[in-house]
């Protein structure tokens, strides 16, 4: 195999990757959550999918709803 | 300063805050930067739940202070401190301290010109200490 191809071949996977990456890190980012912070200073964090998140997301919807409409 | 007016400097400041409603522990409303009462209503009562539903996750007496739901469509932000209570919605990917911090100040600034007429109805302000003119002949 020619030495540009393999060349190519490996500057298009590793751009792959790369950009796999990034897009993972950025829909993480933007993951559904709830956190909460009490008055003792303790804080809870609940992420999408866990039934406490999936709870309070429910009114959190309405909010912005009711917010946008 | 006025809730009205709190409110108004809060969404002059926070550009990431869309919408933000004051309201008191009965869930009244107690100013809006929504222009229909109606729907102010429906987010004081979205946020009135998320608070209580916050609160069922600890089974001792620690009350929520403060809390954020971050959806793909925007966040929605509640805080308490007392009986005064302030919900806002932003943009998506809130700076998360700063919008407390704003938030916090529009409830504090909304609480203390609450607290001024109750000061007031209490009765006379102390007496302040006056200097008195020195008479010429007196004693120093």
């Amino acid at each position: 195999m020619p030495r540009r191809k393999v060349l190519g071949l490996l500057g298009f996977g590793t751009g792959l990757a790369a950009g796999s990456v990034l897009y993972r890190r950025s829909i993480g980012r933007r993951r559904q959550r709830v956190d909460i912070y009490f008055d003792d200073g303790s804080m809870v964090s609940f992420v999408d999918g866990s039934p406490e998140a999936d709870r309070l997301l429910p009114a959190a919807r309405e909010a912005l709803a009711a917010a946008r409409s | 300063m006025d809730p009205a007016q709190a409110l108004a400097d809060l969404t002059e400041i926070s550009s990431q805050i869309e919408a933000a409603v004051l309201f008191d522990e009965n869930a009244d409303v107690v100013a809006s930067t929504l222009p229909e009462e109606q729907r102010a209503r429906a987010l004081v009562r979205a946020a009135a739940d998320l608070l209580a539903g916050a609160g069922r996750f600890r089974s001792d007496a620690v009350e929520v202070t403060q809390l954020e739901v971050a959806t793909h469509d925007g966040s929605v932000f509640v805080v308490r401190d007392g009986p005064h209570r302030i919900a806002a919605t932003t943009t998506p990917d809130p700076t998360v301290g700063l919008v407390f911090y704003d938030l916090k100040s529009c409830l504090r600034g909304a609480a203390a010109e609450e607290a001024k007429p109750e000061a007031a109805a209490s009765g006379p302000a102390p007496p302040t200490k006056r200097r008195r003119k020195k008479e010429p002949g007196a004693e120093t």
